[in-house]
């Protein structure tokens, strides 16, 4: 298991020794602070060697992320973060790789490529930095950009449903799925610590606002003000209960799931939903992922954490049954190997 | 039955062709007969001639599968054209009867040949009856009813026995050519080891073939093909792409750095991906992935990783690859991208061969982005080529491009058995741990190559990507100084590499009247011309390129010593516009050819004659 193989630091590390030398140039106010700031104070309290991490990007306002975090990094071209990330994992075991990269980064150019290190399991953390808007290239709209949002390339009004990040993670056999929003960085941290501990790809979607092309877009659910209300944040074996007064809940009705109040109409806590994040059956995982205001409370935290064998280590084990079983042990085996003759 | 007395002819070499429908097992038999010639001491060089279609309708041309054999002495191309053709049916016959050298033996299926299938195959008359075969010998065989009469007199199925023709075929043609019957018997017997009854039916079918020929008047004459004059030595026979394989396999236990191969299948490549996936005895991490996109990003992934990080494709795939080739060349990584070249563009003939990507793979890339580029010259120099490819990737840490081609990538040849011991050592520039000089782009004064920092290892943490850095430091920056330099850096540092690759060399005299020059998969052809005429007393000489970017450091001096120079390739004249940049003060005559198919040795006497 890829967790308990990466040699921990036999020193406590800090925040700090995660900081690189370079300045960070996102804009005052970009989401991307918090986000860097709590993934390098994570980095400690996951504990390996600072040499065993590796941080992996494409292109995008999120992409230059490597850059500040003092490990190994690679910054890769649009779209291509997910292979470049499967080639170092798959090669080494022996490292925690961390994927960063933006909605147009893994839901548009590289959508494909997401969906297939979903479906093999490559033991990845995947942080993706929704801000359903193109940030880099100043203003267009991307894949999760809601249904007629006006941008520079929608002055009319997208005319295209956006795709919901969860489902798709589900729908390509996804086993980890959580979702955070930049401005709870408590929460973020737990879920990124979580993502280290699953063996796997872990998806995290992190809603993150840009200051500058999108303001605003998360408003609805991230106001500190409202947010109780309008968040359902999760926790494994723990009833689904959320409101300023926790009193407010998720039950399953005959029409699926419904937002009850507890004491209301003979509702009590037996009848809130329990959240199984280990379970199998992805259904009730999907109809969370589902959620959003103002039916619903959006759901943040793990969703869906299932354990599963990750494509490194049945490759490994592929590698080293054949080791023990094949007549090839070396190069020179194979060259004489068949029919050969002597002139 | 009385013995009949044969007249034994001598022959230097002979050209064999197998045609039928697909699914006649034209490629089984061709290979039955080229691994027994080779075992019988012969030289020997194969081609496959399939379809794209995997199963075109019965007894259409378009559903011709066949397999060229050229056994002799001294082999190095397939044949110009063929000294017997077996056909199976009237469409195989259509098909390939201009491959058939005027004069040649011509067996048929005379059972094959009915109304029904004239018509499919686009025959007005039965070739047999009408005249238009007066120029060649022509045995009617009874090959199918005679197949399958023995083979359901023990015992096979109608459907099996029907599918026992190939053998019968092949008896013929082991008769005539005299091959040594207990090989083929054991070739059969391996082939089918899984069902001994299929094996011993294919053997009597064989037998009965064999024993036919011997007893009709048709066929007065056999012939005797001389052994080869090779090195002493271990032999096998080998196909380009399986030899690439291995040589990639070879460099991986020499440098000590497992091998990763992100590969999606394309015809005419596939076959190296097919390979390496059953090596995972030997820490060959392979992956299909969802597209040529994800194949190479994820060598680039592994390279970085410190895997030996190879990427294998044709053509298009190429051309998807453009971007992350850029990106390798960017962050200075070793990374072998194997090219089996087909015909272009777009999708092309993609079973068809052609040398027209060089100068995608030289220039197809944004900004200033050079690789290393080499070329395989034949099928077993397959094995050499990607050895050393690898070799120069890895030690000078930047992409270099194999280029092959389907006609060398399928075809086979002898191939003399090395030991991976005896090849040259690979030693990757990897950077130790802790060393607190270590900077991602401090170079070594003498090469300008950069150290290879594996994550994982401790004081070594870095960041690359695709972004422009800072000479020696590798922070991100837009310095139009700096970009300068580092361009520069990076084309000097694969300039540098020609210190490090062989001179090149030339067949014949180093000056005189002609001087041919050919690269790649092309060498048997350009060489067989070239012999040709210098044994006529022509001042010819050949200079065949394997190194292209860089070019050997003595190109120019070669050239110097002949009055006309002459580039003959399978493009529109890539390679001739190529020297024409790097060596302008020459003048270069062209010599091209794109119909997907290898010169023949006669088009190029007659051309290079024509140029004196």
């Amino acid at each position: 298991m890829s967790y308990s193989m990466i040699e921990r630091s036999t020193v406590p590390l800090t925040k700090e020794d995660f900081a690189s030398d370079q300045m960070v140039r996102w804009c005052p106010g970009c989401g991307s602070h918090a986000i860097l700031a709590t993934l390098q104070s994570i980095f400690p309290r996951i504990g390996y060697k600072r040499e065993n991490f590796c941080v992996v990007s494409g292109i995008g306002c999120a992409s230059r992320f490597p850059y500040y975090v003092n490990t190994f990094g690679f910054h890769g071209i649009h779209g291509r973060a997910t292979p470049i990330a499967t080639g170092v994992s798959v090669s080494n075991r022996k490292l925690s790789v961390w994927v960063i990269a933006g909605d147009g980064d893994l839901m548009a150019i590289g959508g494909n490529h997401f969906l297939h290190t979903i479906r093999r399991n490559v033991d990845l953390n995947i942080l993706l930095f929704n801000n359903q808007i193109y940030g880099l290239t100043k203003g267009q709209y991307s894949p999760t950009t809601p249904f007629g949002q006006v941008t520079k390339t929608s002055p009319y009004g997208t005319i295209e449903k956006p795709f919901d990040v969860g489902k798709l993670v589900l729908a390509a056999q996804g086993n980890f799925y959580a979702r955070v929003v930049d401005n709870n960085t408590k929460l973020m941290g737990d879920v990124m610590y979580e993502a280290a501990k699953h063996d796997g790809t872990s998806v995290i979607e992190i809603l993150q606002n840009c200051v500058i092309f999108n303001d605003g877009a998360h408003k609805a659910i991230a106001d500190r003000a409202t947010a109780p209300d309008r968040q359902l944040i999760l926790k494994h074996g723990e009833p689904m209960i959320f409101g300023k007064d926790n009193n407010k809940g998720i039950r399953l009705g005959s029409r699926g799931l419904e937002v009850v109040t507890i004491g209301e109409n003979g509702i009590t806590e037996k009848d809130i939903l329990v959240h199984d994040a280990q379970q199998q059956d992805a259904g009730l995982h999907n109809m969370l992922a589902d959620m959003h205001w103002p039916d619903y409370p959006i759901a943040l935290g793990v969703i869906r954490s299932v354990p599963s064998p990750t494509y490194d280590e049945l490759l490994e084990k592929q590698m080293i049954d054949a080791k023990a079983t094949s007549n090839i042990k070396c190069v020179d085996d194979i060259l004489n190997s068949g029919d050969t003759w002597e002139i | 039955m009385t013995k009949k007395k044969f007249e034994v002819i001598e022959k230097e070499s002979v050209v064999v062709k197998f045609v039928g429908d697909c699914g006649d097992g034209m490629q089984l038999t061709g290979t039955l007969f080229s691994d027994t010639s080779a075992m019988s001491g012969n030289d020997l060089s194969t081609f496959p001639d399939y379809p794209a279609e995997i199963r075109a309708p019965r007894n259409t041309v378009a559903g011709v599968s066949g397999y060229q054999v050229h056994i002799g002495r001294e082999v190095r191309t397939i044949g110009d054209k063929c000294d017997m053709l077996v056909a199976m049916n009237p469409a195989s016959l259509k098909a390939n009867l201009q491959w058939v050298a005027l004069g040649g033996t011509i067996i048929v299926d005379v059972d094959a040949f009915v109304d029904k299938a004239f018509d499919k195959a686009g025959y007005a008359s039965n070739p047999l009856e009408d005249g238009s075969l007066s120029s060649y010998h022509i045995i009617q065989a009874p090959i199918s009813s005679q197949a399958k009469e023995i083979a359901i007199s023990l015992g096979m199925d109608i459907k099996d026995a029907d599918r026992t023709k190939n053998m019968y075929a092949l008896g013929i043609v082991a008769f005539i050519y005299d091959r040594d019957l207990k090989i083929l018997f054991k070739q059969i017997n391996d082939k089918f080891k899984k069902s001994p009854k299929v094996a011993e039916i294919n053997i009597e079918v064989l037998k009965a073939g064999y024993i036919y020929a011997e007893s009709i008047e048709a066929i007065e004459s056999r012939f005797h093909i001389p052994t080869a004059v090779l090195p002493k030595g271990k032999y096998r026979n080998i196909s380009g792409n399986i030899a690439t394989a291995w040589g990639l396999l070879a460099a991986s236990e020499r440098s000590g750095r497992p091998l990763f191969l992100g590969s999606y299948p394309i015809t005419p490549a596939t076959d190296i991906l097919v390979e390496l996936a059953r090596h995972k005895s030997l820490n060959a991490r392979v992956m299909q992935c969802e597209d040529e996109i994800a194949g190479i990003c994820s060598s680039i992934g592994a390279s970085y990783a410190g895997s030996m990080a190879v990427t294998s494709t044709s053509g298009p795939g190429l051309s998807l690859k453009s971007e992350a080739i850029g990106l390798a060349v960017m962050t200075e990584l070793p990374l072998v991208i194997i090219n089996v070249q087909r015909g272009g563009p777009s999708t092309g003939m993609p079973t068809k061969s052609e040398q027209a990507d060089l100068l995608q793979a030289l220039y197809g890339r944004n900004g200033s982005c050079p690789c290393i580029v080499t070329a395989a010259s034949s099928p077993s120099d397959c094995f050499e080529m990607a050895y050393n490819t690898a070799k120069l990737s890895l030690e000078h840490m930047t992409p270099a491009i194999l280029m092959t081609d389907g006609y060398i990538g399928q075809g086979t040849e002898l191939f003399r058995i090395p030991k991976v011991a005896d090849m040259p050592s690979i030693t990757p520039p990897l950077a130790k741990a802790k060393d607190p000089n270590y900077k991602p782009y401090r170079r070594d004064e003498k090469t300008l190559v950069r150290q290879w920092a594996l994550p994982g290892t401790e004081g070594l943490e870095h960041r690359v990507g695709g972004l422009e850095k800072t000479d020696i430091f590798g922070a991100v920056s837009t310095d139009p100084i700096n970009h300068d330099k580092m361009v520069s850096n990076r084309n000097e540092k694969v300039q540098r590499v020609a210190d490090y690759i062989p001179e090149q060399d030339i067949i014949g005299e180093d000056s005189g009247d002609v001087l041919v020059v050919s690269w790649g998969g092309t060498r048997g052809q350009v060489y067989e011309a070239v012999k040709n005429l210098q044994k006529q007393g022509k001042k010819i000489s050949l200079a065949h390129f394997k190194y292209i970017m860089p070019l050997p450091k003595n190109t120019a001096d070669i050239f110097a010593k002949f009055k006309k120079i002459v580039v003959c390739e399978l493009n529109d004249g890539q390679f001739a516009n190529y020297l024409r940049i790097v060596h302008p003060q020459f003048n270069y005559i062209k010599y091209n050819k794109i119909k997907g198919i290898p010169f023949t040795t006669t088009e190029l006497i007659n051309t290079f004659n024509q140029i004196f």
